[in-house]
């Protein structure tokens, strides 16, 4: 039990270092500490304990820095939201727990990921349902957006679900066919890609992505989708062809979605040049600026920024308000948070005894990692803004569920191999039960 | 596969390395750039929510102090005004969508201790825990503006008090006034709806007409035409001596001017000036002094200049400087109307200045700035601003204008052991019916041979032809006199 006892050191980690900053939040904003701060603490403290039990429970083998850091980051998330909108901080905190809900839920189900790839149609049609519900008469426009589906009074975002089922159908369906996509069976000179039979669920893998991109105006989701995808197909064939032609295939999508939509083209505008309309387009990217300056090395202080000016600072622009209160040191923190998480998913990936998981672990991880990085590139004006949620931070239900259950999968993905690995080794398995 | 997950990491490293490296462009290379940037309002509401000192009467009242306030959307301090509209005149609001105006405005820098002295002060108390906020101590007093407030009633005018040996303003009053703390509250919505009405409001209640409007100063002006002539040397208190007649017609036209009710008068200085003989005092300006004497003494008083007051955006006086072959309107403007205009707190200076032995000290609304440990941080000393008569001259005048508060227009100000003078003006405004006028009364007041006190009334829009400056603001000066005669003695500096 080596590894839930460090989980478990981590997470009391995690624990000061949250209740910690939800104070100094309070104080910073008001001069008192948050209204109900000892119970939150009390019970922030036994729902990590609450945690690590569970992973005792149903993941005993996995890697210990997956929940802690998942926690570390939503519980930063948490704080910032609580501090910006504390009507929304009841709710997130309700997402929060229905998303750990969520992860037991899926560790509790899925003993083996594999078992995941005897599924992949049916969760890859899934997946693409999902993708064009908001199509349908269920979607709903917010923000100009056309990514949110209601259910009665249920509203959710189909796509942070989607691209958790996409990224399972690809590593089963490239497992199955990368031999064959690897050949390369035609082409011209050095450049040769495979038979189009083979690449026929890519391309429409790339079609649909494309055309999230012009009618759901989600520019975010879309490159994630594309990022996926290429990616996948990369690390499963060794080809770096795929790279040249799924970048040239999405600087094609995008040069066309540019010339086609006022939107993107407002995007791009905005983003080279802020201040030539500072209080209408640029205004949003202008403050969001403004806060990150504000903040200098150490930041104002948690609560101390004054007046959040960004519109939705509490979704996508939640690290712009982090950069401003914790500074440059607070929000390298939180990149380097992210790259820990990437690199512990792709640590698993390297180490899986079976490629589908390798494939997934691998794709998960991409997931997070570009997710991550599209949002506060656009937030700090390294690229064009797609609005898009940082992973755990943001507000939001649909977000945080998804994931959780992005991580629930990596745990898995890392318990099961750990597993057998130590029964090879012919170490005694302490607890939990062998695989099928 | 392993080795394209590892090169997918290293990428991924990357491209955060990239981020951060924007980290630090914006947050440490560019911070300052992006801080001055003047779409920029985190500074401001910054020196919002500081601590701000307090702004206190002469009579020891708190006028303005900053209180702390919570769940307030970010801000940790707002603005309060304890007497609401009776001071906004002189402390303006302070307000986070709308700036500052008044003192607020001009004094802004000692109010959150951010000039060079309270600095170095804060550096040497770097271990006692005191702010190093200024407390601003008015010369205005809070009872007389009361006083005056409730005597000018709902009536749109102003009223101003001060002493004429030091600049120093007693009271600054102005109707219609407003309450600062609709705008000062960190209510932004709120704010914003007050801010909406009052710009609409009748009678401009942001204004304070005290200094930041202009009026025909009517008959109240022939103490500078008078004065202009005794500068130039001309006129004496027994030359020259004006006809006596009901109306005169200048050159180069063929409308007369007229005087009051249509009756005759004339003589000399203090004959003219006791019953305000328009057509004397035309001739005067025409005559006997001149369009270059004219204009030369009217800037001697203070036309075409704004008063030095330490308060923003003071409005200039004026008095017109093209007359080269307009005489007609030289006798217009040498009896206070054609395009002459003045502040009521230009008038107050003209009265006090022949109070004070022809000497205009600078108008100040602060006396002094002191420090949370007790100490004085700076004191305005009284700075003359303007010489427009020497001794002799200037007593010509002065004389001239104890009649008119003995004998004359004025003599609703007589006040027994008190060396009052005085000249009342109504300013006609067109000839619309019925009848309408600015009522005005200027007045200095003192022990013989002094002027402790200088006042201005001006009570705008008044109907009626028996609605002049001795009937309408000739009592409200009376009772603002009194009260100010009463007020325990300034300490002499």
């Amino acid at each position: 039990m080596g590894r839930r006892n460090t989980e478990l050191g981590l997470l009391a980690l995690v624990a000061v270092f949250v209740i910690a900053a939800h104070l100094l939040a309070g104080l910073g904003l008001n001069g008192v500490a948050p209204e109900g701060f000892v119970a939150f603490a009390v019970g922030l403290v036994g729902f990590l304990a609450v945690v690590n039990l569970v992973m005792r429970w149903l993941a005993p083998q996995a890697d210990p820095t997956f929940v802690p850091l998942a926690g570390v980051l939503n519980g930063l998330g948490y704080v910032m939201i609580a501090r910006i909108d504390p009507e929304l901080a009841g709710l997130q905190m309700m997402w929060t727990v229905l998303g750990v809900g969520l992860f037991t839920g899926v560790l509790a189900v899925l003993r083996n990921s594999r078992n995941l790839s005897t599924y992949r149609w049916t969760i890859g049609l899934f997946g693409l349902v999902l993708i064009a519900l908001p199509f349908t008469p269920l979607g709903t426009t917010v923000g100009g957006a056309r990514i949110w589906v209601s259910f009665g009074p249920v509203t959710f975002q189909p796509g942070e679900f989607a691209k958790v089922a996409l990224a399972v159908f690809f590593a089963a369906y490239l497992v199955e066919k990368r031999e064959l996509l690897a050949m390369g069976s035609w082409g011209v000179g050095r450049l040769r890609i495979p038979d189009p039979k083979h690449l026929g669920p890519v391309l429409v893998a790339w079609g649909v992505s494309l055309l999230v991109m012009m009618y759901q105006t989600d520019l975010g989701s879309s490159l994630l989708f594309f990022a996926l995808f290429v990616v996948m197909l990369w690390v499963a064939t060794a080809r770096a062809s795929y790279l040249a032609v799924g970048g040239t295939l999405f600087a094609a999508g995008a040069v066309f979605a540019w010339s086609t939509f006022d939107h993107v083209q407002r995007r791009v505008r905005v983003w080279l040049d802020p201040w030539e309309d500072v209080t209408g387009e640029g205004y949003q990217i202008a403050q969001s600026t403004f806060a990150i300056a504000d903040g200098g090395m150490v930041g104002t202080g948690l609560g101390q920024s004054g007046q959040v000016a960004i519109p939705v600072a509490e979704t996508d622009f939640i690290f712009a308000v982090i950069a401003q209160e914790l500074g440059l040191f607070g929000a390298t923190a939180v990149l380097v948070a992210f790259l820990l998480l990437v690199g512990t998913g792709l640590r698993t990936a390297v180490r899986a005894d079976n490629p589908f998981d390798t494939l997934l672990a691998t794709g998960l991880s991409a997931l997070v990692g570009v997710q991550a990085f599209i949002i506060v590139a656009g937030v700090t004006r390294v690229l064009p803004l797609t609005g898009i949620t940082l992973p755990f931070v943001s507000y939001g239900g649909s977000s945080l569920l998804g994931s959780w259950l992005l991580v629930a999968l990596l745990v898995r993905i890392s318990d099961g191999n750990n597993r057998r690995a130590a029964q090879r080794d012919g170490q005694p398995v302490v607890a939990g039960r062998a695989d099928a | 596969m392993n080795r394209q997950i590892r090169r997918l990491g290293v990428v991924l490293v990357a491209v955060y390395v990239v981020l951060f490296a924007q980290l630090n462009v914006v947050q440490v290379l560019r911070a300052d750039d992006y801080r001055d940037n003047p779409a920029n309002t985190r500074q401001i509401q910054r020196d919002f929510s500081r601590e701000r000192g307090l702004i206190v009467s002469a009579d020891e009242r708190v006028v303005a102090e900053t209180v702390d306030v919570t769940n307030a959307g970010g801000f940790a301090r707002e603005r309060r005004y304890p007497l609401g509209e009776l001071m906004a005149p002189v402390t303006g609001y302070f307000s986070f969508l709308y700036g500052a105006s008044g003192v607020e405005d001009t004094y802004n820098a000692e109010l959150v201790g951010s000039t060079f002295g309270q600095q170095v002060a804060g550096w040497r108390d770097l271990f006692t825990d005191r702010p190093t906020v200024g407390d601003v101590r008015l010369s205005v007093d809070a009872g007389l503006q009361e006083v005056a407030s409730q005597a000018l009633g709902d009536r749109e005018g102003s009223v101003v008090v001060l002493d004429p040996r030091t600049g120093e303003i007693l009271t600054l009053w102005s109707n219609p006034s407003y309450d600062p703390n609709l705008l000062s509250t960190v209510d932004l919505g709120a704010s914003q709806v007050a801010w909406d009405a009052l710009v609409d409001a009748p009678g401009n209640p942001l204004l304070t007409k005290a200094y930041q409007e202009r009026y025909f100063p009517g008959s109240t002006f022939k103490l500078v035409t008078a004065g202009a002539g005794i500068r130039q040397g001309t006129v004496t208190a027994t030359e020259p001596v004006y006809p006596v007649e009901a109306a005169w017609v200048p050159p180069l036209t063929e409308v007369p001017i007229t005087n009051f009710g249509g009756s005759a008068c004339g003589g000399n200085l203090v004959e003219i000036l006791r019953v305000s003989c328009n057509t004397a005092f035309s001739r005067m300006g025409v005559e006997t002094v001149g369009p270059d004497g004219m204009v030369a003494g009217a800037e001697a008083f203070g036309f075409n200049a704004s008063a030095p007051i330490d308060l923003p955006n003071p409005a200039e006086s004026v008095f017109p400087t093209e007359f080269t072959r307009d005489l007609p309107k030289l006798a217009q403007a040498s009896i206070g109307q054609n395009d002459v205009v003045a502040t009521p707190l230009q008038m107050a200076l003209v009265a006090g200045a022949i109070g004070n032995g022809g000497i205009m000290m600078t108008p100040t609304v602060v006396r002094e700035i002191t420090d949370r440990g007790g100490g004085v941080v700076r004191r305005e000393e009284p700075r003359p601003w303007l010489t427009p008569l020497d001794p002799a001259g200037n007593q010509i005048l002065r004389d001239a204008m104890i009649d008119v508060a003995t004998r004359g227009t004025a003599s609703v100000l007589a006040t027994n052991g008190v060396e009052v003078g005085g000249k009342t003006g109504t300013a006609q405004l067109g000839f619309g019916e019925p009848e309408r006028q600015h009522t005005w009364i200027v007045a200095f007041a003192g022990p013989p041979g002094e002027a402790h006190l200088a006042l201005a009334v001006v009570v705008l829009n008044q109907e009626g032809g028996d609605a002049t400056g001795s009937s309408v603001a000739g009592p409200i000066a009376r009772t603002v006199l009194d009260a100010a005669l009463a007020l325990p003695p300034r300490a002499g500096r």
